[in-house]
């Protein structure tokens, strides 16, 4: 007992890690696997945005110039893919390791040898999608939903896509069992449940999210592997099973995904807002209660991506009604964060201006899905460009704009530096303007009829289609400038204080130096 | 109290773990749940035959419907056809046709087909008393067989409908394996 006490005790001070590449591999430390998760979730970003890159050159004027119809749905496929499982999830999981534990004031996640796990897993994943390019028959075309009978008739490139969302989920559910553990088992003495800051909160729904939903994941993709290769005949019609199933078990897993990709976002911003509002966050018990409550209707409300698929009127009419009923938590959300910045002493550095673009798109964002919702309007714009642009503008101006955001708030606590701000602002006028003219216009594009995951179309879209384009192009190179003023803030960057932000509250500002320590809050602080 | 809390953790992460395991298994669950609740409501039940209901049945004799009759095979050497392309209908009329099957090959083949119908909601308005997709066909060798359908459009077809396909699939069924939902 006592040996142990000692051991525990001797490692609370000693700052001294392998160094090398033997450091990042073998590493148990929150901030180094943190680290780690954000530089790989920006790589895969980028392998995404250049397939992305790829699916616009093709699409910049009619006809086929550079992408052969296979190979641009193998594009559109693992574009989805990659910057689903590879990009957004695991930056926020990166968040979650950095910042978690010193939100709550604990030392460290609960179990530290199997967060370096978690992380190690993705880069096997990601090797798998990115390599099954170059197998025969090439990477899955089947696209993201890799519905059957696609997914049962590709090549290689399918297993390999099934082996690497295996890996995935094994991750995320490593990962979230992690976090749901130091959440509710290391807070600080005084810490509440309804004192926890709001990201912490976002992320334990989060991660209970994970928790039921991933597993289903890994059974249907399970049930096509046997299909594929075991005999067995799950969505095969010919052995008396049924396609349709497949888009059920999916989307069960899928609807809950989408708020996995949100509710996090919902976090930082909720803590962004309040900094630089100066004035604590409006309705904070209410926050809690609506993204608990987004977090359960969210796995009632699957089939609304399946009403053209064949569905009973009753059916259709209850995931339409469930589905629109989930914009009343995220109004609260939405109201109580305007609330917040009313009256506020309000400043508009970087973090700020990303979390307020956030709130502007992600409500024509929001606004958008609740058209998808309604079951006529579906019908028409399932499957076109209308819901390529809703689901970008909660994606990208969603989720992505709030990983900015949260990145440059935090990122002076992460290297004791401060960024740019000049270069800051010009990331986020750049991102916001490129941002719209790609997506903007598909709204139009989709609500003339233009199907989605097609290489070619017809004449009318030509326009529409150019200006899209254009601007991904602009966004793409957008986020080459992210990647400098990251870089110049690591290496060149200002020092930065304790307090850059004078409206923080949260315990890493208030009690931690300006560069977060490698062992932090190996006593706990106490919470009043 | 470092060992307390690693206690508390390990037990959090056994009740995670069986969770996830359960919620695996929940996704496997789904399947049989879905066929039953197809099944109950009624949806997808195209291998059942249907009861006819005397009080409900009556013939639209000012209405005319076209049936076409469609067959395929997915791979097995068999030939399948229909004995008439198509059968012009009354709703509300009992209709017989003959399907016609013939194994080509020198093994014992087991069949079972597949319906399925243009437009979509056909099933709705179409009542099957007999058909060959109810249970298993076995065919020796170089064996004909013919099979009747027997099925009654219900006058209830929307009056904008005036030609409607019956399409059958045969597949398949690997030796010693039963009929499809075989009830």
């Amino acid at each position: 007992m006592a040996a142990v006490h000692g051991d525990a005790h001797d490692h609370g001070h000693d700052d001294h890690h392998p160094s090398g590449i033997m450091r990042w591999i073998t590493t148990t430390n929150h901030k180094d696997i943190g680290t780690m998760y954000l530089w790989f979730s920006f790589t895969m970003f980028m392998v995404g945005g250049i397939l992305a890159m790829g699916i616009r050159a093709e699409l910049y004027q009619p006809g086929i110039q550079i992408l052969e119809p296979e190979l641009f749905n193998q594009f559109t496929t693992l574009h989805g893919l990659i910057m689903v499982f590879g990009a957004i999830m695991p930056a926020f999981v990166g968040f979650a390791n950095w910042q978690v534990p010193m939100m709550i004031g604990a030392p460290d996640m609960a179990f530290a040898r199997m967060n370096n796990w978690s992380f190690w897993l993705l880069p096997v994943a990601a090797s798998l999608l990115v390599v099954s390019f170059f197998v025969p028959g090439g990477a899955a075309a089947g696209g993201w939903t890799f519905y059957p009978p696609l997914s049962v008739q590709g090549g290689l490139g399918v297993d390999m896509m099934i082996f690497a969302v295996h890996i995935l989920g094994a991750s995320s559910i490593m990962g979230s069992i992690n976090i749901i553990t130091t959440i509710l088992n290391m807070r600080a003495p005084g810490m509440t449940l309804m004192k926890m800051p709001l990201f912490v909160w976002t992320w334990l729904i989060t991660a209970y999210l994970l928790v039921l939903v991933m597993p289903v994941l890994a059974g249907v993709v399970t049930m096509l592997l046997t299909d594929r290769h075991f005999g067995t005949s799950f969505f095969n019609a010919a052995g008396g099973g049924d396609p349709v199933l497949f888009q059920h078990i999916f989307w069960f897993f899928g609807h809950p995904e989408v708020y996995i990709m949100i509710l996090p976002a919902f976090g930082i911003v909720s803590e962004i807002i309040p900094t630089f509002s100066r004035k604590p966050l409006f309705g904070y018990s209410s926050m809690v209660y609506a993204t608990a409550s987004i977090a359960i209707l969210s796995c009632f409300v699957w089939a609304h991506h399946m009403f053209t698929a064949g569905m009973p009127t009753v059916g259709q009419l209850f995931f339409m009604y469930a589905t629109m009923l989930i914009a009343v938590p995220t109004g609260v959300k939405v109201f109580n964060w305007t609330a917040t910045m009313w009256r506020g002493s309000m400043t508009f550095e970087t973090p700020m201006l990303f979390s307020i673009g956030f709130i502007f798109l992600f409500v024509i964002g929001g606004l958008s899905g609740v058209i998808c919702a309604i079951v006529p309007i579906d019908i028409q714009v399932q499957d076109t460009y209308y819901v390529i642009a809703h689901f970008h503008y909660v994606l990208v101006s969603g989720a992505l704009f709030a990983l900015f955001a949260g990145v440059y708030y935090w990122i002076p606590k992460w290297t004791g530096r401060m960024y740019n701000e000049t270069l800051g602002k010009w990331h986020f006028w750049l991102s916001m303007f490129f941002f719209n003219l790609t997506f903007f216009v598909q709204h139009f594009l989709g609500l003339a009829g233009m199907p989605r995951r097609v290489p070619d179309y017809a004449l009318q879209f030509a326009d529409f289609n150019k200006i899209s384009s254009l601007g991904a192009f602009g966004f793409g190179l957008t986020q080459l400038l992210f990647l400098y003023i990251v870089i110049n803030c690591i290496r060149s960057g200002e020092k930065s204080t304790q307090m850059p932000w004078e409206g923080a509250t949260t315990l890493e500002w208030t009690h931690l130096p300006a560069k977060a320590p490698y062992h932090s809050f190996e006593t706990p602080p106490v919470v009043k | 109290m470092i060992i307390r809390k690693a206690t508390a953790n390990l037990t959090m992460l056994k009740k995670l773990l069986v969770f996830t395991v359960v919620m695996f298994a929940f996704g496997y669950a789904l399947v049989p749940f879905y066929e039953k609740f197809c099944e109950v409501t009624g949806i997808n039940n195209l291998l059942q035959p249907d009861v006819l209901v005397k009080e409900e049945s009556w013939v639209d004799t000012d209405r005319w419907v076209t049936v076409e009759l469609d067959a395929n095979t997915t791979g097995l050497p068999w030939q399948f056809r229909p004995l008439q392309r198509s059968v012009r209908v009354n709703p509300g009329e009992p209709v017989d046709v003959m399907y016609e099957i013939v194994n080509n090959s020198d093994r014992e083949i087991n069949g079972q087909a597949i319906p399925s119908y243009s437009p979509r909601f056909l099933d709705k308005h179409l009542k099957k008393f007999e058909c060959f997709c109810f249970t298993k066909q076995v065919l020796k060798p170089h064996e004909t067989r013919q099979m009747p359908v027997q099925f009654v459009i219900e006058p209830n077809l929307p009056v904008d409908i005036h030609t409607v396909t019956i399409s059958y699939t045969f597949f398949e069924l690997p030796d010693g394996s039963s009929a499809i939902r075989d009830n």
